[in-house]
């Protein structure tokens, strides 16, 4: 988090929690919390990853041939913004750091646009997929050789678990970058004396991107039969 | 505050201002974020979810008194030891010395004002009532009857009972000691006083760092891996049910990935309190203080590679259960380690048997039969003719109850006084503490030899080996001698809160840093942040001033006597 234009903020004007003797304290203090609970975030999907390979190392042939009914390119797009949404919330950082605000507040916007833009490409994928009865339960069809009705359902329910539990995060991130801009907006002293809320939001941002990262290749890159 | 006001140290203990007396609004308790006032929410929350599954581990017991199980539906059994087993595991055992004890001293060990994170501590008292609520909720509309564990397929397409109800509950606890595990890393990391180098923390604090490297990395799989169950029983696909083309054995897995490492979410929070109790009742430095410290480590680490130890029967392959069988022995070691390492300070320590060392020589006790025991079930062949046997279930109520629920009530009464500033009636502890120990060996010491002589666990009906009768009676009898000696310390502490004397700063004359300031402390622990400059544990130099002083007023003494 050090880095050379990192205007270090005046203690005597920010926010210092009663717990904490100084404001460096109180600091890194958050930076561990924050990267702690990354940690949990990554044991979480963890365990849907941990399904995901043995699913698809009992069912390797299948899987080729089931995950042909996901659109690679709309998942690119989705990658594509995503990308681009971790450059702009950096820069927002960044600009936190120099306290240019304006130009924060830019940056978020358009993070924020993009994560929007991200759930609106999911909107169309996911309804595409309710349209084919791909979705799994009572009403799950399944009429294409080379797999099995319950194999496929299967990649279903990880498909939509996974990027599921991706898009609540993301949703998540935009309530939260949402809230952060509006406090920027507003030049309140929480934000606007101190980097540390925007650099934290910006780590949880990042692993929101990550886990997309690996998930555009798990699901929609695999090998064709 | 002016200058001729007098200053807060010096203030008599009834008036001097302090966490308890602040304010006596229940807004004021609800909204806190003080993290003493947490830990009373916590003790007083816990010990209600303890109530409730002590009633229906009575239950229990009453039935198999009977080999003909006449009290209870088979199908209310089932329900009965299910409730039993949800709420003692995720509503007692995980949360209890962590989110009371935990949080109660753990920052004024290392000298801190408080958490790092005041809200989130506030925000995880209120995630564990709603999941506890839920689960309660569960119990009440009609039950669970899959246990603790939630095995699939049966919890996820046959159970009739209100699994995904009592999962949501277990998820939301989840998140509530996910957040107190985060709180105590982060304070640990950042918020120890100048001087509190790692290696001058009390073991408390390192067990209770350990506790939160496996809560951080263990409960999120236990939550998804629920919340999969769920998923299969509202939607009908196939992630662990072998009809629908699902895997049963792989939530095993995700289960004990979770719940092995739990097991010891439960008993180190415990052994960082014998540490506490043993050095200062045998007023002597713990021996290898490194060594236990890195004990707790080394469990944290190895306790997430053992969990196929519970699968020996389950159809993983047997180089797995070998691998496992292997591992599950050498886990053993770091306890072991602990275990000699309180003897060693026990041996030639200058002892004082008050109540609550009583507690700690129990767990000691009990603690060893349980680990112990726990080998003969890591060994493949006899785990076969144990596995699923009331034998198991011996087992982990001797580390559990025997181990973690002495721990509980050695450090309550070790930090009653600091949290209360009262103190109770030793004597009446010291009975406590005997009935604990000889109720609790008379109820699950049977249980040893009935899992030996095949009883299964999880039958209420057993007609058919009626020589099972006596040991089951004998087991009963003790859990009534058990649970009057949890019901006791529920009369003498409540007693003492209105009729105990002042406890003073440091009734057991102990050295941590929490015993230096006032009891009941101060909202912000201590006026001053100390500054550390000894070994934890230094108590030959404490009692070696303390000898001076006491020889210096003697020696006045002896002088004033001569001036007459
Ligand atoms: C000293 C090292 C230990 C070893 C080698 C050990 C070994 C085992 C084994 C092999 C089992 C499976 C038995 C079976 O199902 O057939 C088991 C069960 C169990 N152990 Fe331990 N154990 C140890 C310590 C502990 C500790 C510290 C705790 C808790 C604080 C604990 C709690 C449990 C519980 C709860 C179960 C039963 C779970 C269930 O099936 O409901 N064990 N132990
Ligand atoms: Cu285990």
């Amino acid at each position: 988090m050090s880095t050379a234009t990192h205007t270090r903020p005046d203690p005597a004007e920010v926010d210092l929690h009663v717990q904490f003797e100084d404001i460096e304290q109180q600091n890194e203090t958050y930076l561990v919390g924050m990267w702690t609970f990354l940690v949990t975030e990554v044991m979480f999907f963890g365990g849907l990853f941990l399904v995901y390979i043995l699913q698809r190392w009992m069912h390797a042939p299948q899987w080729y041939v089931i995950h042909e009914q996901l659109d690679w390119r709309l998942g690119g797009l989705n990658t594509m913004i995503l990308l681009f949404s971790s450059f702009t919330m950096a820069c927002a950082v960044h600009f936190s750091q120099l306290r240019k605000f304006d130009k924060q507040l830019q940056m978020l916007g358009i993070t924020i646009l993009c994560a929007f833009g991200f759930l609106v490409v999911k909107f169309f994928e996911w309804s595409a997929k309710i349209e084919h009865h791909l979705v799994p339960g009572a009403h799950f069809e399944w009429a294409h050789a080379g797999a099995s009705k319950g194999v496929a359902e299967m990649f279903f329910v990880l498909y939509f678990s996974m990027t599921g539990l991706h898009a609540i995060h993301v949703i998540i991130g935009i309530i939260v970058i949402g809230v952060l801009a509006t406090l920027v907006a507003k030049r309140h002293t929480s934000v606007n004396r101190d980097y540390l809320p925007t650099e934290m939001i910006g780590l949880y941002w990042h692993f929101v991107d990550l886990v997309w990262i690996f998930l555009y290749p798990l699901f929609y890159l695999i090998p064709k039969s | 505050m002016s200058a001729t006001a007098a200053r807060p140290e010096e203030l008599d203990d009834a008036t001097r201002p302090n966490y308890l007396n602040v304010s006596h609004t229940i807004k004021s308790w609800l909204l806190t974020q003080d993290h003493k006032r947490i830990a009373v929410l916590y003790l007083v929350s816990i010990s209600f979810f303890f109530l409730l599954g002590g009633l229906a581990a009575s239950m229990i017991r009453l039935e198999l008194t009977s080999p003909r199980g006449v009290m209870l539906e088979s199908e209310t059994y089932n329900k009965m030891f299910s409730a039993h087993g949800i709420i003692m595991v995720f509503l007692f055992l995980v949360p209890s010395i962590p989110a009371t004890f935990g949080n109660f001293a753990l920052p004024m060990m290392i000298g801190a004002k408080d958490l790092a994170f005041p809200r989130l501590n506030l925000l995880s008292w209120y995630l564990y009532m709603i999941g506890g609520g839920l689960i309660l909720a569960a119990l009440l509309m009609g039950g669970v009857d899959t246990g603790w564990t939630f095995y699939t397929p049966y919890s996820s397409m046959y159970s009739s009972g209100h699994v995904v109800l009592a999962i949501v509950g277990v998820f939301i606890a989840g998140f509530s000691s996910i957040f107190t595990g985060l709180n105590f890393i982060a304070t640990v990391h950042k918020m120890r006083a100048p001087g509190m180098t790692w290696f001058r923390m009390p073991l408390f604090v390192w067990a209770m760092y350990a506790t939160s490297v496996i809560i951080v990395l263990g409960t999120p799989v236990v939550a998804i891996t629920l919340a999969l169950v769920a998923v299969e029983a509202t939607m009908g696909v196939g992630i662990f049910s072998p009809a629908l083309g699902g895997d049963p054995v792989l939530f095993q897995h995700m289960f004990w990935f979770y719940s092995h490492p739990a097991v010891y979410i439960m008993i180190l929070p415990s052994m960082g309190v014998m540490s506490e109790l043993i050095a200062c009742f045998s007023r002597k430095r713990i021996f290898g203080y490194h060594f236990v410290a890195f004990s707790s480590l080394a469990i944290a680490g190895l306790g997430f590679i053992v969990w196929g130890h519970h699968m020996f029967t389950s159809g993983q392959s047997t180089f797995q259960s070998l691998v496992f069988s292997l591992i599950s022995f050498v886990v053993a070691v770091p306890s072991a380690v602990k275990t000699f390492n309180w003897m060693a300070t026990i041996y030639k320590g200058n002892v004082d048997l008050r109540s609550p060392m009583i507690f700690a020589l129990g767990f000691l006790g009990l603690f060893v039969v349980g680990g112990l025991t726990g080998l003969y079930l890591a060994s493949l062949a006899t785990d076969v003719h144990l596995q699923a046997t009331y034998f198991v279930v011996a087992h982990f109520h001797y580390i559990m109850v025997g181990g973690a629920m002495m721990g509980f009530l050695g450090a309550l009464h070790y930090w009653w006084p600091k949290m209360t500033g009262k103190m109770y009636s030793d004597n009446w502890a010291k009975i406590g503490a005997a009935l604990v120990f000889v109720g609790f060996n008379l109820t699950f010491f049977p249980q040893f030899i009935l899992g030996y002589l095949g009883m299964p666990r999880r039958y209420h009906y057993y007609d058919f080996a009626p020589q099972w009768q006596a040991y089951n009676i004998m087991s009963s009898a003790g859990a009534s001698v058990l649970a009057l000696g949890y019901i006791l310390p529920a009369f003498y502490l409540l007693h003492s809160l209105k009729y105990g004397k002042p406890a003073g700063r440091n009734p057991w004359g102990a050295v941590g840093l929490e015993w230096q300031t006032e009891s009941p402390p101060d909202t912000h622990n201590f006026h001053e942040i100390p500054i550390v400059t000894h070994e934890a544990y230094d108590y030959a130099a404490v009692d070696e001033i303390e000898h001076a002083q006491a020889q210096e007023v003697m020696k006045k003494e002896a002088h004033m006597g001569s001036d007459e």
